[in-house]
């Protein structure tokens, strides 16, 4: 065939690199990783390195006013078929992964924002795992409906433990809470797990149940915020947005309403999130909102619900695998609340300020889209 | 059965089902044949499948010049609208206005079929398919109580204003023609849901389907092309970016313009915009 995409040419390139990575341990894999960001600096891409400069720009262009106190970066929605089957996946995360181990200072923890496998398989689930043991910082896990519906949770439980966790961290409370919780739709049916599984993996169909944190995972919730201080500043990460933007995809927590009201007491609650796979903000009461980019691909915005404090991101450019994915950081401030950096692969990076939040969009807006979505 | 020859079948039958749709619909489009020429010479058909005019002066297999073909076809078109006196011609810019209004097209621009005024009189002009149509049309009505569709023929509702046009060559069909045809129509944009949801059915190699970018198709605004893709370095159609998907995200093989899976996509896609504004060119 005579005439090859960019694309195309570009897969070619690399080819002959990624050839080998299926045989490669995961002790010398990490080490690959560093080839490949040296053979990218080689050829004058700066790939991981824009990101340390971005760090250093934001932390001054606080002037003083929140100072940061400490930060953890993420990485979210990597989407993991096996590696034989798409290495295009696979391709992204690793970037994903070079991105959080050249940050330096290290962040103090990376949490892994949920749907870690497309389809739940055990190849995918343990791919994944092993991708992530690369990554220098400790890793915090969240549970995405794409990682539960094969076998409801078993192995990933197994892998990574409970889904529901909390810890502190200097000073700040935080909450890991698995959200996509569905009511049974697939007894009814006759479904086969795998029939179960690729219905959830799909967003645009009206079969499954919408996602809850549930009656369980509330009480739980309850419970573990019982020992702590009003003052104390919260932060929870759910892979659904604990609010409702848009139902028929499930950009949509059913028992939202309920998981805020728990939240409510505290004075600082920041609520990270996945499953959207696009910039995102949101603020209800003293609950602020922050989406995760994903490493796969981005989704468009909804035609609907889209909370109006969000600035969107420029539409992606088809053309360029990582355009509209990418990963981040959140820099928890001083004074409780957490600023999020978007860091938009082949792009200029995006801070979204808990100031601008705060002041409901008064202040330190982020720059608008230039072409906003269809 | 392994895996891949199972796929192999559902790529075959897909294949299979897909090329027998396209010689169907090709076997069955109505052919006009026009009656020969005593002399031999040139005879052109007009679309309504029944009349026809013989030019005088050019054997059949010469070409016609401009002049002639403006003769012959303006002659014909005198002849079309003498057998359909009240026929409701759409000028050319009467169909922008009917597209650009507000609501269904159908209602917009085809009024009720002949017979929608109790005691119409019909006129058979001719023995083609549209008259045959109407006659059945009008045989069902007469065998159905009075009533029972609100008064109107084959099930449409009477205009509110009363007496219609009739002598109609195109408005020739009921209700449940509509019906038929919104299920036909339905049943191929449905074709294309169940491919552009399937990584299989699209030649995929990677398990990535449009979908998953595309909820809904969102953010393919089928409505912005024909429109310069930077990328390609020319126009680009809807077709040409589907394509594009299916080559690289997708990883599979783009189809060719008549495949009947490309057909449906097309079909899927645009079915997600009814009501959207056409805005070619818009980036």
């Amino acid at each position: 065939m005579a005439w090859k995409s960019i694309e195309t040419k570009h897969y070619e390139e690399r080819d002959a690199f990624f050839r080998g990575l299926g045989r490669v341990s995961r002790r010398s894999f990490f080490k690959l990783a560093g080839v490949s960001a040296a053979a990218a600096l080689a050829k004058g891409l700066v790939t991981p390195q824009s990101f340390q400069l971005v760090e250093l720009a934001w932390a001054a262009d606080d002037g003083g006013q929140a100072k940061p106190k400490f930060t953890f970066a993420y990485i979210s929605d990597a989407h993991l078929y096996e590696q034989k089957l798409n290495d295009r996946f696979v391709r992204a995360i690793l970037k994903a992964v070079d991105d959080v181990n050249a940050l330096d200072p290290q962040p103090d923890f990376v949490l892994f924002g949920g749907d870690l496998a497309q389809l739940g398989q055990p190849k995918e689930l343990t791919l994944g795992r092993d991708i992530l043991k690369t990554v220098k910082a400790p890793v915090k896990m969240m549970v995405g409906e794409h990682d539960w519906f094969l076998d409801m949770g078993a192995l990933w439980q197994q892998y990574f433990g409970p889904t529901h966790y909390s810890w502190d961290h200097k000073g700040v409370h935080f909450v890991t809470i698995m959200s996509v919780v569905e009511k049974d739709f697939w007894t009814a049916r006759g479904m086969t797990p795998m029939q179960r599984m690729q219905t959830v993996a799909g967003l645009d169909n009206g079969v499954q149940s919408r996602f809850e944190v549930g009656e369980e995972g509330r009480k739980w919730l309850s419970d573990d915020l019982a020992k702590v201080d009003k003052a104390t500043p919260v932060v929870v990460f759910s892979h659904s947005p604990l609010y409702k933007y848009y139902r028929p995809w499930n950009f949509w927590t059913d028992d939202a309403d309920d998981v805020q009201a728990i939240l409510r007491p505290f004075q600082h609650v920041t609520v990270i999130h996945g499953h959207t796979h696009q910039l995102l903000t949101n603020r209800i009461g003293n609950i602020q909102f922050h989406g995760m980019l994903s490493t796969a691909w981005p989704w468009p915005y909804a035609p609907e619900g889209l909370p109006k404090l969000t600035v969107q991101m420029n539409r992606a450019d088809p053309f360029d695998q990582f355009d509209g994915c990418g990963d981040g950081a959140v820099d928890v401030l001083e004074n409780g609340l957490a600023n999020a950096l978007y860091n938009l692969w082949d792009r200029n990076p995006i801070t979204v300020k808990a100031s601008y939040v705060a002041s409901d969009g008064g202040q330190d807006r982020p720059p608008t889209t230039k072409l906003p979505s269809f | 059965m392994t895996k891949t020859s199972g796929l192999a079948l559902v790529a075959a039958l897909v294949v299979a089902l897909g090329g027998g749709w396209l010689a169907r619909s090709r076997a069955e489009a109505p052919h006009h044949a026009v009656p020969p020429s005593a002399d031999g010479n040139l005879v052109v058909g007009l679309c309504d499948g029944v009349t026809s005019a013989e030019v005088q002066g050019v054997k059949e297999g010469e070409r016609l010049t401009r002049s002639q073909a403006q003769a012959v076809s303006d002659q014909l078109m005198e002849e079309w609208r003498r057998k359909n006196p009240q026929a409701n011609w759409d000028d050319a810019r009467a169909v922008h206005v009917a597209q650009a209004a507000q609501g269904g097209a159908l209602e917009q621009s085809v009024p009720p079929p002949e017979g929608s005024r109790p005691g119409a009189s019909i006129k058979f002009g001719g023995a083609g398919a549209a008259e045959g149509a109407r006659e059945a049309a009008q045989t069902k009505q007469g065998g159905a109580p009075q009533g029972q569709t609100g008064g109107g023929a084959g099930g449409m509702p009477a205009g509110p204003q009363g007496p219609v046009q009739d002598g109609h060559t195109y408005g020739a069909f009921s209700q449940r023609d509509v019906d038929i045809w919104k299920a036909a129509t339905d049943e191929f944009v449905a074709q294309g849901d169940r491919i552009f949801h399937s990584a299989d059915l699209l030649g995929g190699t990677i398990g990535v389907s449009c979908d998953m970018c595309h909820p809904n198709a969102a953010n393919t605004h089928p409505e912005t092309y024909p429109k310069f893709q930077v990328q390609f370095g020319r126009v680009a159609l809807l077709r040409d970016m589907i394509n594009w998907c299916i080559e690289n995200p997708v990883r599979g093989k783009p189809l060719p313009d008549d495949d009947f899976k490309l057909r449906a996509l097309e079909a899927y896609i645009l079915a997600q915009r009814r009501g959207v504004p056409l805005e070619y060119g818009k980036h």
